[in-house]
């Protein structure tokens, strides 16, 4: 009797090979998992007009940027190089009224982008950039007059960052480009 | 000879390996909440666009792709530019807009991302505009890498 259970087996689960099926699995994960995140250029598009009118901008709050098939700039009616875009729009946003060709506040400035059918998409993304970068240095340093810190610093949402972009808002129109 | 094999006899050497599954899930099931399973199969060639002031999309149940390049022919050969969604490609531009449409219903605060080869011409992407502004997805953004 007691010699019969003795030699029963133990009712233990044996446990060895599951972390063979764990380390299986993991390795399944770790092929198929992507961690990167997407990046890129945010923009809103504008909503297709109802008939109605656009309201009059006065020409010297609209800044005219042209790119045409060959990747060459002109920026009010003036041939220009992509390096210099950054430095054209940040004199144009920040004028306030100084200069009665530019923008009367930041505010008012509207950056109009126009691009031609075959302009190559990355010279247009270069320029879209640029512009980008203008109103970045602008609002950095708005935010280091104003708060003593880097605007990138500014948690996202808060009431900080919300004024800083109160005062330069990105006002990024993108033309329909010509036919042809 | 015998003297040595004597003495590692005597003891035992095994490292408890017992924790070892605790450990492997632990980092099983960190992989599995990180992981976003590859959806789709690119038909088209994409070769990025870099840019500097660039921004994170933390959110990334609400972006939807729309991918533009080259179509891959086989063989390594490239065809026409064509438009990708999800896992078609799109024959004709006025598809576009019922697709992002119902996505938009089904997702009010979508993003759409354009994944765009930088040897295409504007023009296309233009045309894709047009379409997203009639679906009313006015959100978008121009994905790049960031540069080096």
């Amino acid at each position: 009797m007691l010699n019969k259970k003795r030699n029963r087996e133990s009712g233990e689960i044996d446990g060895s090979s599951l972390a063979d099926i764990a380390f299986l699995l993991l390795i399944f994960f770790l092929v198929v998992t992507t961690i990167d995140v997407d990046t890129g250029i945010g923009l809103v598009l504008p909503p297709i007009p109802d008939d109605i009118e656009p309201p009059p901008v006065r020409e010297r709050n609209l800044m005219n940027i042209l790119v045409n098939a060959q990747g060459m700039v002109l920026i009010d009616e003036e041939p220009a190089a992509i390096a210099q875009v950054r430095d054209r729009v940040k004199q144009f946003v920040d004028n306030r009224g100084a200069d009665p060709n530019l923008s009367d506040s930041p505010d008012d400035a509207i950056v109009s982008i126009k691009t031609d059918r075959r302009t190559p998409y990355n010279v247009y993304i270069d320029m879209l950039d640029e512009v980008m970068g203008a109103y970045e240095e602008l609002r950095h340093q708005a935010s280091m007059d104003r708060f003593g810190v880097p605007f990138a610093s500014l948690e996202r949402g808060s009431e900080r960052r919300g004024e800083i972009q109160e005062m330069y808002p990105k006002k990024i129109s993108i033309a329909e480009p010509d036919e042809g | 000879m015998s003297k040595f094999k004597k003495k590692q006899a005597s003891t035992k050497q095994n490292v408890p390996t017992s924790a070892m599954p605790d450990v492997v899930f632990m980092l099983l099931i960190f992989f599995m909440v990180t992981t976003v399973l590859r959806e789709v199969e690119l038909q088209v060639q994409i070769d990025f666009v870099e840019a500097e002031n660039i921004e994170k999309i933390e959110e990334k149940r609400l972006v939807s792709y729309i991918y533009v390049g080259p179509e891959r022919l086989g063989g390594g050969r490239l065809g026409e530019t064509r438009v990708q969604i999800d896992d078609a490609l799109v024959q004709d531009m006025g598809e576009i807009r019922n697709v992002m449409y119902d996505k938009l219903m089904e997702e009010p605060r979508l993003i759409v991302s354009l994944r765009v080869d930088r040897d295409s011409e504007f023009g296309i992407v233009t045309d894709i505009q047009q379409e997203l502004r009639h679906a009313g997805t006015l959100r978008i953004n121009y994905s790049t890498r960031r540069q080096i």
